[in-house]
Order: C-alpha cells, then sequence, then structure tokens
C-alpha cells in the first residue's frame, strides 16, 4: 500500500493509514528522500497513529528516514505514536534516538514551525 | 474394617461399630456428658483458660478484663459448637473476633495459641473426670479429639481469612490512591510518587502517565519520586522505560527528588543518564518545567 505524501506549507506530511510491509515502508523512505528536497521542504512528518504495531524494522527505517532527511537539510518529526506501542517500542529497545517525536499531527506541525523560526 | 451391606451379618457388625455415620448415637451421648460437664464446670474451667493465657504471655495487647470478656465468649462458642456440631456460629463469632482484635495487633500465633490452650484445658479436665474409668475417657476423648481439632482449625482459619482479607483491601486501596496524574499548568503533568514500587504498580503508572499525557496534551512531565525510599534494578528499569515511551509520544519527562539509594540503583543499572532529566526537588523541576513551556513566573506584588 503506498502512503500518501502531502505538501503542506515548507512541510511534507506523510501519514501511514495501515500495517505496512517492509517494502511499502522502504518506497516511503525513497519517496520521502527524493520529495524532500524537490519541494523544497524544511520539515517532514510522518504520521503513525493508525498503527497499533511499530516492529523494529519499521522502526528503523523512521530513523533512517530521519537521519537521510537531516542530511538532506530538513528535519523529521514521528507523531501519533500510541501511548501502548510507544511502551511496547520501549521494552524491545526501539526507542527512535535522536528522532523527533510529537503528540499528534498539530504538534508535530508547532515543533517544526518553531524549528524553522528559530533557524530563520 | 471392610463392610459388605448385602452380608446377613451386617447388621450385627454395625452394632460393634460406635462412632460410625449409621450408629452416631452412643457418641452423641458422650458428647451430651461432655457438654453438661463443661457447662457446669464453666466459671472454674474459664478462670483456668484465662490464667494460662496470661501465663503463656498471649493477647498482651489485651488487658486482663478484656481477655476474661474474650475467653468467656470464646469458651460459651466452643460449648456451643461442640454440642451442636455446626460450625457456622464459631466462623461468624471467629470473624468478629479477628475483625475486632487484628487492629490491636494481636498475631496469628496468639489466636492458634489460645484456642489450642482451651483445647487442652478442657482435656486436663476430661481426664481428671474420668482417671479412674480408662474405656470411657478414650471414648470421651474419640468423641471430643475430632471436635476440638476442627474447632480450632475453624477459629484459625477465620483468623487467618480476615487478616488476608484486610491486607487485600489496603493494597487495593492504595493502589487506587497511589498513582494520580495531575496537571498544574497548560501541557504540564505531575506525577507524584510515594510509597513502594513493585513491578505491578510500576506497569500501572506507567500506562496512567502515558493516557494522561495523551488526553491532557502534555509536552512536560514532571515524575516525583521523592516519596519512593528504594527501587530495585527492575523498576528503576521501568521507570527509564516510561521516561523513553513519553519522549516518544512526544513529552519531556523530568524526574525530581532521586534519593542517594535511588541514585546509586540507577547508576548500576548502567543507565545512560543523558537520556534521564533530572532535578533536585520538585520546586526546582516545576520551575525548569515551566522554562521548556516557555512561562515566566513573576511576583505581581509583594505578598503580605
Amino acid at each position: 500500500m503506498e502512503v500518501p505524501i502531502l505538501k503542506q506549507g515548507d512541510f511534507l506530511i506523510a501519514t501511514i493509514q495501515a500495517a505496512l510491509t517492509d517494502a511499502d515502508l522502504l518506497h516511503l523512505r525513497t519517496a520521502l528522500v527524493q520529495q524532500v528536497v524537490r519541494c523544497r521542504s524544511r520539515g517532514v512528518i510522518v504520521d503513525v497513529t493508525s498503527l497499533d504495531v511499530m516492529d523494529s524494522f519499521a522502526s528503523r527505517t523512521l530513523r533512517e528516514v530521519a537521519q537521510m532527511i537531516r542530511l538532506r537539510g530538513a528535519e523529521t518529526v514521528i507523531v501519533g505514536i500510541q501511548p501502548e506501542v510507544a511502551f511496547a517500542m520501549v521494552q524491545l529497545g526501539l526507542k527512535l534516538e535522536d528522532v523527533a517525536t510529537a503528540l499528534d499531527l498539530e504538534e508535530g506541525l508547532a515543533h517544526l514551525s518553531q524549528r524553522s523560526r528559530s533557524s530563520a | 474394617m471392610t463392610r459388605i451391606d448385602t452380608s446377613p451379618d451386617s447388621a450385627q457388625v454395625q452394632d460393634e461399630y460406635i462412632g460410625t455415620a449409621e450408629n452416631t448415637r452412643p457418641a452423641s451421648v458422650l458428647l451430651r456428658e461432655l457438654v453438661a460437664h463443661l457447662r457446669d464446670n464453666r466459671t472454674q474451667l474459664r478462670e483456668e483458660w484465662a490464667r494460662r493465657i496470661t501465663e503463656a504471655k498471649l493477647l498482651t495487647a489485651m488487658t486482663k478484663d478484656e481477655i476474661f470478656a474474650e475467653a468467656t465468649s470464646v469458651y460459651d462458642n466452643y460449648v456451643e459448637a461442640l454440642e451442636t456440631g455446626t460450625f457456622e456460629a464459631l466462623q461468624a463469632y471467629a470473624r468478629n473476633l479477628s475483625e475486632r482484635i487484628i487492629p490491636r495487633g494481636v498475631e496469628t500465633h496468639e489466636v492458634v495459641g489460645i484456642v489450642l490452650l482451651l483445647r487442652d484445658v478442657l482435656a486436663r479436665s476430661l481426664f481428671a473426670k474420668y482417671q479412674t474409668d480408662f474405656t470411657k475417657l478414650n471414648r470421651i476423648l474419640d468423641a471430643y479429639e475430632p471436635a476440638a481439632n476442627r474447632i480450632a482449625n475453624t477459629v484459625a482459619v477465620g483468623f487467618v481469612q480476615e487478616r488476608e482479607r484486610i491486607i487485600r483491601e489496603q493494597q487495593e486501596a492504595i493502589r487506587e490512591l497511589s498513582t494520580p496524574v495531575l496537571q498544574v499548568r497548560e501541557r504540564l503533568l505531575i506525577l507524584p510518587i510515594i510509597g513502594v514500587i513493585d513491578p505491578h504498580r510500576a506497569r500501572q503508572l506507567t500506562e496512567q502517565l502515558l493516557r494522561g499525557i495523551r488526553t491532557n496534551r502534555a509536552k512536560v512531565v514532571v515524575i516525583d519520586i521523592t516519596g519512593v525510599a528504594a527501587m530495585d534494578a527492575t523498576v528503576a528499569n521501568h521507570l527509564v522505560q516510561t521516561v523513553e515511551a513519553s519522549r516518544l509520544l512526544g513529552a519531556t519527562v523530568i524526574v525530581t527528588g532521586l534519593s542517594p539509594e535511588i541514585a546509586q540503583t540507577i547508576v548500576n543499572i548502567g543507565v545512560d543518564l543523558g537520556k534521564m532529566n533530572t532535578v533536585g526537588d520538585l520546586q526546582g523541576g516545576i520551575e525548569q518545567a515551566e522554562r521548556l513551556l516557555g512561562y515566566k513566573v513573576v511576583q505581581f506584588a509583594e505578598g503580605s
């Protein structure tokens, strides 16, 4: 299932709507990294609200996305991790270190706006 | 001791067996005699018992008069249970007694001790009464011992059950009271933890906190563990995991009031302290949280 990537002002928003296969995740990674420069975006939001499972591959891929996007000159925020998912991830040692996280889309947008304001 | 009911002489065999279900009359007659004996000597046996209790230094939490009053009711209930062979009244009494004496710090061994003492006192009086007629003494004891054992058992079990019920109730009360997640400012939660954290409570705490972060849309959480004297490695790990899980929900956690012992535990289990945001006391934690949220607290006027 392909993940739609929406452009919203300076930011890109990718909302994951159902459980993704590993191939879908890799596809999302490629698409985001390509589009972030093509759209001249300053931030990327990946919304995982509807995911009720986050396995090691998904969390590693999201971390890689964040690192690659940073190299491409933008910020990444993962938003909407469910409380149960968050605790399960931590127990599995999937901590998404160095990746910004926020409660939901609104928070993520606020976080990115603040970051781009302070760097501008 | 095989008995074939269809055999022609089974009735005769039954007659020889006193105390079987089919033929309880001699035993019940003996029991009645026994009860009458205990009733007749009520005052003397009761006093003897109360004296033995004091001697054995049991029920030290109670005064002499109280011991005597309780001894009287236990004695009467005991004799009644022997007489009727039903234990409901005694059970209810044991529960009632336990309810009254547990808050005063009476221990299990004391309750079992006094019941066994009573059993001993009564048995001795039976020995004294029937010492001339050994067969009769034997049969009286056959009737007395099982009933007395059951009574001791009933009272002890009643006491322990009551204790367990109280412990369960208290545990539940603590559990319910123990994990308040409080909002002190827009987007700022505090979670004061008091008492011992066991793995069960730790899990509950985490669940409540993560849910609280979501419903209150919190950005900063202050976890205050001033009231926690010690925690083991498992729980310390759990605390660290809670901090990390909160971060995944986009909230920053500040831990305040770590005692020296807990600091030691956390260092011993090798947690990367770089990820833990700790402040000495709750006030400092709230001040830092306010800074993170962009609040500035200004004194409006001189307080009176």
